[in-house]
Formats: C-alpha cells, sequence, structure tokens
C-alpha cells in the first residue's frame, strides 16, 4: 500500500524563455512533514515557489495534492507565507491576521472569532488592537504566521519566513515553530537559504543545483530528540550540516 | 505647482504637545517681525500710507467693512467648496480608471498635463463668458485648478502600494478588485491627504482668480472694486480674510487626516 502524498511535483520544467530555471525537477511532501528546500540565491526557490502560489505556470510536469492533477495553482490549496511580514500598516493586528479568512469570504465577525482564540498560542495576546508598526520584528513574523494558519489549510508555504529579522530573533522565533510545530503537526515547505534552520526544522532537507535546477541532494532529519538548542550541536546533526554545506558549495568540497 | 510635495515636513519624529507649541514659535515669530516692520515704515511714512496702508490701518478699516466683506467671503467660501469636492469626486474616479486600465492611462494622462498647460488667467474670462456670472463658471474653474494634483497624488498613492502586499492578497485568492481595495487604496491614504493638503490652498486662490475675472459677488469682486476705488487698506483686507479662510481650510483637511488614518500618526512617531 502506497501513502498518497500531500504534496507531488514531477519533472516540472519552468523557464522564462527557451532556457528553462527549473528542469526535471520532482520532489514529493508527506502529510505532516516538514520539508525544507535549501539553495542558494538564484537557484531556482523563488521561481518554484511562484509556480506553488500561482503566479508562474509551468511549461512541463505536473503538481498534485492529495493525488488530484492542479494546473494552474489554485490559491486555495496552500497557506504562503511570505519573506516579508506584508501587514498592511493601516489594519490592526486582529484584522491582519483574519486578512485571508474575509478574503475567503468569512464574514468579519466570524473572521475575528476564529483568529482570536488563536493569540494566547502564538504569544502575542494583548496585540490584537495595537497596529503593526507598533510591533517588533518578531511579533510582526508571529502575527504573519497566525493569518497563514489560521486558513486551516494545514498545508503551509514559508518564504525565508525569518529571513527579514535580526539574529538573535531569528533564534528564537525558529525554535518557536519547532515547537509549534511539534503540538500541530502542520505540512510545511519551508523555503530557505540557511542551512541550520533547515536542519532545526525539517524531517527532509532538498538541495536545489544544477542549471536549470532540480532537486540534487536530499537528507533526512531524523527526530530522536526535542529541537533545541543542543540539538545543532549534536554529532551527526554536525555531520549533516557539513553534508549540506558540501552539497551547496561542491567546490569547496574538492 | 503640480506636484505633491507634502506642504509640511511630515516624517520629521514629532514628541510631545510642547513640541508643537514649540515648532509654532518660530514662524509666529518671524510673521509678527515682519508686521511690526511694516507698521514702523508706513508709520515714519516712508511709503505713502495710500499705497501701503499700516496692519493697524488694514485691521480697523476691514473691521468697519466686515459685513461686506463677510457678505464676498460666503459666494468666495461656497465656490471652494463645490468646485473642490467636484474636483475630489473627478480626480479619485479618474484616478481609479487610470489605474484600473493602462491604455486609458496612457490616452488620458497626457490630456491632463495639457489642461494644466491652459493659462488661467487666459481660460477664466472664456470660461465666465460660457457659464455667465454666476457659481457654476467659479466652481468650474476651482475643480480645475485642483482636481489635476488631486489625480496624480492619487495615482502617486496607489502606485506606491507594497507589491509584496499585493501579492499576498492575490495568493490569498483576491481578484484585482480585491487587491485594489484592501491594498492599493488604502495605501494611497497618506499620499492623497498629501495632495489634499496643496490643492485646499489653491482652490480659494483659484475662485477668487475667477471672480476677478467676472462674477457678482465674492472676495475676487470685493478686491477688484477696492481697487478701483484706491481703498488698499480694503484689498488688503480682503486678501487678509481670503488667507485665514485658506488656512482654516487646511487646517479642517489636516483634522480630517488626524482622524481618518491613525495608524500614520503611529509611523511619524506621534502616538506610543
Amino acid at each position: 500500500m502506497t501513502v498518497v502524498p500531500r504534496l507531488e511535483i514531477t519533472d516540472l520544467r519552468v523557464g522564462f524563455d527557451s532556457t528553462p530555471v527549473l528542469d526535471q525537477l520532482s520532489l514529493s511532501v508527506g502529510s505532516g512533514e516538514f520539508v525544507s528546500i535549501l539553495g542558494p540565491s538564484g537557484s531556482g526557490k523563488s521561481t518554484l515557489l511562484s509556480v506553488l502560489t500561482g503566479g508562474l505556470s509551468a511549461q512541463a510536469g505536473e503538481i498534485s495534492i492529495d493525488g488530484t492533477r492542479i494546473t494552474h495553482s489554485d490559491p486555495s490549496t496552500f497557506s504562503y507565507m511570505p519573506q516579508r511580514d506584508s501587514l498592511l500598516p493601516w489594519r490592526r493586528i486582529l484584522d491582519n491576521a483574519t486578512l485571508g479568512l474575509e478574503i475567503g469570504g468569512m464574514p468579519r465577525k466570524q473572521a475575528r472569532r476564529k483568529a482570536a482564540p488563536l493569540f494566547a498560542e502564538f504569544g502575542i495576546a494583548g496585540s490584537e488592537q495595537r497596529y503593526p508598526r507598533q510591533l517588533s520584528g518578531g511579533m510582526r513574523q508571529r502575527v504573519a504566521l497566525l493569518r497563514t494558519v489560521v486558513q486551516g489549510k494545514d498545508l503551509l508555504l514559508l518564504d525565508e519566513p525569518f529571513g527579514a529579522v535580526d539574529a538573535i530573533t531569528r533564534a528564537e522565533l525558529q525554535r518557536w515553530v519547532a515547537q509549534m510545530w511539534e503540538t500541530h503537526r502542520w505540512t510545511v515547505v519551508l523555503i530557505t537559504h540557511d542551512i541550520r534552520e533547515a536542519l532545526l526544522l525539517s524531517d527532509r532537507v532538498l538541495v536545489l543545483g544544477g542549471q536549470p535546477a532540480r532537486v540534487a541532494h536530499e537528507v533526512t532529519v531524523p527526530r530522536t530528540g526535542p529541537r533545541d538548542l543542543d540539538f545543532l550541536t549534536e554529532p551527526h546533526i554536525v555531520a549533516l550540516e557539513r553534508e549540506l554545506y558540501r552539497a551547496l558549495l561542491p567546490e569547496a568540497s574538492a | 505647482m503640480s506636484n505633491t510635495t507634502p506642504i509640511i515636513a511630515e516624517r520629521r519624529p514629532r514628541t510631545t504637545r510642547g513640541g508643537a507649541l514649540a515648532r509654532a514659535l518660530p514662524p509666529v515669530t518671524v510673521i509678527a517681525a515682519l508686521l511690526v516692520a511694516w507698521q514702523l515704515v508706513s508709520d515714519f511714512g516712508l511709503v505713502e500710507a495710500r499705497l501701503l496702508p499700516s496692519p493697524v490701518t488694514v485691521l480697523d478699516r476691514g473691521w468697519e467693512a466686515r459685513d461686506a466683506i463677510l457678505a464676498n467671503a460666503i459666494p468666495t467660501l461656497q465656490a471652494t467648496a463645490i468646485g473642490f469636492s467636484l474636483a475630489i469626486v473627478v480626480a479619485f474616479t479618474l484616478a481609479t480608471a487610470l489605474d484600473f486600465w493602462l491604455p486609458v492611462r496612457r490616452a488620458l494622462l497626457p490630456v491632463l498635463v495639457i489642461s494644466q498647460t491652459l493659462p488661467i488667467i487666459a481660460i477664466a474670462p472664456l470660461v465666465i463668458m460660457w457659464f455667465g456670472f454666476g457659481l457654476l463658471p467659479k466652481v468650474l474653474l476651482v475643480a480645475l485648478v485642483t482636481f489635476f494634483p488631486l489625480t496624480i497624488s492619487c495615482l502617486q498613492g496607489f502606485a506606491s502600494a507594497d507589491s509584496d502586499a499585493e501579492k499576498l492578497v492575490s495568493s490569498l485568492g483576491g481578484s484585482r478588485r480585491t487587491v485594489f481595495r484592501l491594498v492599493r487604496l488604502p495605501s494611497a491614504t497618506a499620499s492623497v491627504f498629501s495632495g489634499l493638503r496643496i490643492s485646499i490652498t489653491y482652490a480659494v486662490v483659484g475662485a477668487i482668480f475667477a471672480e476677478y475675472a467676472g462674477a457678482v459677488h465674492g472676495l475676487g469682486v470685493f478686491m477688484q472694486v477696492s481697487k478701483s476705488a484706491f481703498r488698499t487698506d480694503l484689498v488688503l483686507a480682503a486678501v487678509a480674510v481670503s488667507s485665514i479662510l485658506t488656512l482654516i481650510l487646511f487646517g479642517i483637511v489636516a483634522l480630517i487626516e488626524r482622524f481618518a488614518t491613525p495608524w500614520l500618526r503611529i509611523e511619524r512617531g506621534q502616538k506610543k
């Protein structure tokens, strides 16, 4: 018996003109799995992301969700969290959190009732009536994740979500997301260029490489213990880090 | 005169209420000094009093003629308010259409620019000839001088929308209209208010100019009649009233902005 993956991409080919950016790209993400897609700038990460969020269409290949092929990405399949929090400055935090629900057609009152209970769990209780500019970068990022999660699609697409915050806040957010995932077991695709972030959070890390790009390398990160501060210094994780580093920078290993 | 640079510096961090008073002090001092200097020039007879009456004389004579000035200020204010409202409606509708349809923008934007190259001095008498001496030509002229900066400030405001936020709303399933309503329109608020603040100052001047070119009532008519009678004191009194009128309208716009855009106050650091 084979388990149908939540997300499956087969032989995807995407290009702006004759030269494709992605070619023969295949990957699959199981239900409740946290998969990171790792690659340097210009490796095709954002192209892949655009295809998944519906900004670009593929020239060839298929994308399936729960075994059903989708032709041009249906916005309702993913909950997308962009690189920058993109909170709307004129909306109060609660109304930013409900943005996706409102666009989906839910009445504002009902959307607020659905989002309000999540504030405590996301560590941002008390910020509901404030404006985005009154919050720190880390808190804003939490609001952005809440806005993503509250849509209840449990297939999350995170695009370098911690790229725009300072290093200390980033470390704090990464550990927080690791904990949140333990509770909720969302299916997550994380796009990142941070090896340690990928290791800390993922079940599997896929490295994009080559021109045109495809999945050039893959490592599985065993879930043996808690993903805390010590996790990244465990010998087998350090070994994986080195392996990923070599996959990203082939010339460095020569 | 067709840009949307804020009249007052807005990005400067503002701190306390005491700070507001401290900021008001230098300009008030300068104005007071100028008035004192003017008064002295007149008192010492450096310029003939008939040509340049002293501020105290202007105030005095203006107060005596207050009924006539008030009776003429009301039609001016009326033309300003109606013309400005018309300009807002036209500018907003036009800017929205131009934002949605690129071909329309390509076709109409040059026409709008050309409309601003027409010398108002030559146009105003024609408009009066076409539409008579009543309220209508004044309203049209006020609208003509104010709608352009308003349209541009709307367009700039729409264009200032964060493209990441637009992408986010699309990825959440929002249509182009939803993106406009949720992102582009609110993004324009700051720019639109700055356009409103600029063009309200043109509006009063536009109304007075239209009255100058031909009308029955209004501050422009009052100024012209006073000038013909060589009553420079009354001309200056009417000038002062029109300035005060403009400042009051400017203040109303600023007040509306303050209450309509609480998040902008936060961004400008007025509120913690």
